[in-house]
């Protein structure tokens, strides 16, 4: 089966170690959530697989249906397929959303082709339906002034064109109110399928009641400390990290 | 979080290449009266430019270089090893068919498409000093329009020319001004009668391509009352080992009611100095518009003037300035009001790359007798990398009460984190530099006739593939 593995992977910024040998594996057609306390190190976990030059991996590998990718430029990764939906997407003053999706759907043509603009358009108003997205969005420039719902959607929206193997999506919960979240999330669900892994990184269970993940992994000081069900999400809910961390020093990982 | 390397090995493939030269006039090197005799008698002008030619040089030799503002490596220009004429004793042809074949081929490498020049009322392609192609559409020269070489102009139209030649800028207007006023030879001379609506652009492209040869073209556009006309020039230079000078004058003339725009796109090779003077005159209800845009050359000093001199009359510049590793964008806008109701508008947009250093220098001039004047300037500068820099100087002189004026300015950086999220879309580092900088100067470039856009996107795309490691 085709999968994204990370092993045993040690990652630093500077001389600290935020990632203390991680090991996951996210499967296609799966959706895998980890939840865990602030400065946990899952932010950094999403940054590293996308090739963040802040960071240096020190032991482990990443294995994109089985090609590491470490030691690869972030734009080479994206075109293998790994898409990073960003807690912070970037403005891009003067670029407009339909320019920016435009150059990264021409970026993974072979050599020498060139995009068809009209294919271009019916795909993305297409994908903006789905989305219900307001066609007049397309002209603004990219997360300039965007709300922060309209920044979430249009991190959907780039998934949904790009159509990546594994994406990422780090905290799409934080900053949202709820009609927002439902409707990003919603956009999520429309794009789960069998091609399709995905790693949902959350602060927060409620996410999880939008998105509902088929297994579950809790992260604490750079580990993966506990996984299991989507029950977990409740339990965690209800116990609170603390929980994990005394679980983690008593019992072994599952 | 690594910066963007610095290191920017420019892409010059573009300009880099010549031919073999053949120049049958050649007024060797250095410059003296001997020079001036020599040119003056090879284009047959008459005595009054001969004079007007001499007493230039008197006025370039006596003012220094203007160091005192200006950057010192104007002193790395070396007067007396730069030949100041070559022709081939062309006169300017009317057909496409007999511009000789490798001129034909150089333009074709420059990317000068075929159905531009369909689209085109007019072209006068210049390669070094003389043009060698010269074609008006027959409509326009039925209107009247005069659009030809200044030696032609001087020579068949001297009750036009000479009324108006070197009264925008005179001789002693800088040292520069002075040295074209001295040497010049081609350009464009154009006038268009009271009433004429020019519809499609007159067209110039300029190109240096002979090693140590400074180029001084001279142009002069006159737009008689109610007339509309809008002229661009497009100029690339093949890449030579020593230091090469560009020195152009241009003048325009909006009387009442005329609009002019002036459009300008440059790239010049990395050794290039280019220093050029443009001023217009804008008459009662005149408007002028420079658009321009200067990417390459080693050191670009310009910054293109409006004397607003009638009531009612508008002045503006766009300006965008791009300037890469070792080069330095000097560039900036003048208005100067003298009259009521006169208003001016400058937008200036500079991205300094790797090492390159952009300059802003802004003058507006509104006397303190004059009621209702308007300016409104806007000056933008985004660095790409850490160790870009920009400068700006704005010098806004307004006395009196009835006046308006606005100034902003912006500084702003892309950064790491920018770079990194279009990355992660799939675009390389130099495909996101260049969508960034494409997004910074687009709200102008929508201002630039179509195919002039298309091709500063292109420029842009090269320079920014330059600017990564």
């Amino acid at each position: 089966m085709k999968s994204l593995v990370i092993k045993d992977l040690h990652v630093n910024i500077g001389d600290r170690e935020i990632v203390k040998g991680l090991s996951l594996e996210i499967e296609r057609g799966k959706v895998h959530a980890i939840m865990g306390p602030n400065g946990s190190g899952k932010s950094t976990l999403s940054k590293v697989i996308a090739g963040h030059p802040d960071y240096t991996v020190t032991g482990g590998e990443i294995l994109l249906d089985g090609e590491n990718i470490l030691g690869l430029e972030p734009d080479v990764r994206s075109r293998k397929g790994i898409f990073l939906g960003f807690q912070h997407p970037m403005e891009i003053p003067g670029v407009t959303v339909a320019n920016f999706l435009r150059a990264a759907v021409s970026a993974r043509l072979p050599e020498g082709e060139e995009l068809e603009a009209t294919e271009y358009y019916y795909k993305l108003y297409e994908k903006m339906d789905i989305l219900e997205m307001d066609r007049s969005f397309t002209s603004r420039p990219i997360n300039v002034g965007f709300s922060g719902g309209e920044k979430k959607r249009c991190e959907v929206l780039q998934m949904a064109m790009l159509e990546p193997s594994y994406a990422i999506l780090d905290e799409m919960d934080s900053g949202l109110d709820i009609d927002a979240l439902r409707i990003a999330s919603g956009g999520v669900n429309k794009l789960r399928g069998p091609d399709l892994g995905i790693l949902l990184i959350t602060h927060y269970q409620r996410l999880l009641d939008y998105i509902t993940p088929d297994v579950i992994h809790v992260m604490v000081n750079g580990k993966i400390v506990m996984s299991g069900p989507k029950e977990l999400a409740l339990e965690l809910e209800a116990k609170g990290y603390d929980w994990v961390k005394d679980e983690a020093e008593t019992a072994p990982v599952a | 979080m690594s910066q963007p390397k610095t290191e920017l090995n420019l892409d010059r493939s573009v300009g880099d290449f010549s031919y073999p030269e053949h120049h049958a006039f050649d007024a060797g090197v250095g410059l003296n009266r001997d020079t001036i005799n020599y040119i003056t008698d090879v284009k047959g002008e008459p005595e009054w430019i001969r004079e007007f030619r001499l007493k230039a040089l008197d006025i370039f030799n006596s003012k220094p270089l203007p160091t005192h503002w200006a950057t010192k490596d104007l002193e790395s220009l070396d007067f007396d090893k730069i030949r100041y004429y070559l022709s081939n004793g062309q006169k300017p042809t009317r057909s496409w068919e007999e511009v000789p074949e490798d001129m034909k081929e150089t333009f074709e490498r420059l990317g000068i498409p075929e159905q531009e020049r369909k689209f085109l009322a007019g072209v006068e392609a210049q390669f070094d000093s003389e043009a060698v192609y010269s074609n008006i559409k027959k409509a326009i020269g039925e209107q009247g329009v005069i659009f030809v070489g200044p030696t032609e102009g001087l020579l068949k139209h001297p009750e036009i020319f000479r009324k108006w030649f070197g009264k925008v800028i005179p001789s002693g207007d800088n040292k520069f001004s002075a040295l074209n006023s001295a040497v010049f030879s081609g350009g464009s001379f154009i006038y268009v009668p009271p009433g004429v609506k020019v519809k499609h652009p007159l067209q110039a492209y300029f190109r240096i391509n002979a090693e140590s040869f400074g180029q001084f073209e001279r142009t002069l556009i006159i737009a008689d009352e109610g007339s509309e006309v809008m002229y661009m020039e497009g100029c690339t230079a093949p890449k030579f080992e020593t230091a090469t000078l560009h020195s152009a004058v241009v003048e325009l003339v909006a009387l009442k009611g005329a609009k002019i725009q002036y459009v300008t796109v440059q790239n010049w090779s990395s050794n290039v100095f280019n220093l050029v003077t443009k001023r217009a005159i804008a008459h009662e209800d005149a408007e002028v518009k420079w658009i321009d845009c200067n990417i390459g050359s080693r050191l670009t000093m310009k910054y293109p003037g409006v004397v607003l001199k009638g009531r009612k009359a508008r002045g503006e510049v766009v300006s965008i300035a791009l300037a890469s590793n070792g080069q330095h964008q000097d560039t900036g806008a003048k208005m100067i009001h003298l009259a009521d109701e006169t208003t001016s508008n400058i937008v200036s947009k500079s991205i300094s790359a790797g090492t390159g250093r952009a300059t802003y220098r802004g003058l507006v001039h509104v006397p303190k007798h004059l009621k209702g004047c308007k300016n409104n300037t806007v000056c933008d500068a985004l660095l790409v990398n850490t160790d870009s820099r920009t400068d700006t100087y704005p010098a806004i002189t307004v006395r009196g009460t009835g006046n308006a004026v606005q100034h902003e300015a912006s500084v702003s950086q892309i950064s790491a984190e920018q770079i990194f999220y279009m990355q992660q879309r799939g675009l390389t580092e130099g495909q996101a530099m260049s969508l960034s900088v494409n997004g910074f100067v687009n709200d102008l470039v929508r201002q630039f006739p179509m195919e002039y856009s298309v091709e500063l996107k292109r420029l842009i795309d090269l320079e920014m593939e330059g600017s990564v490691g």
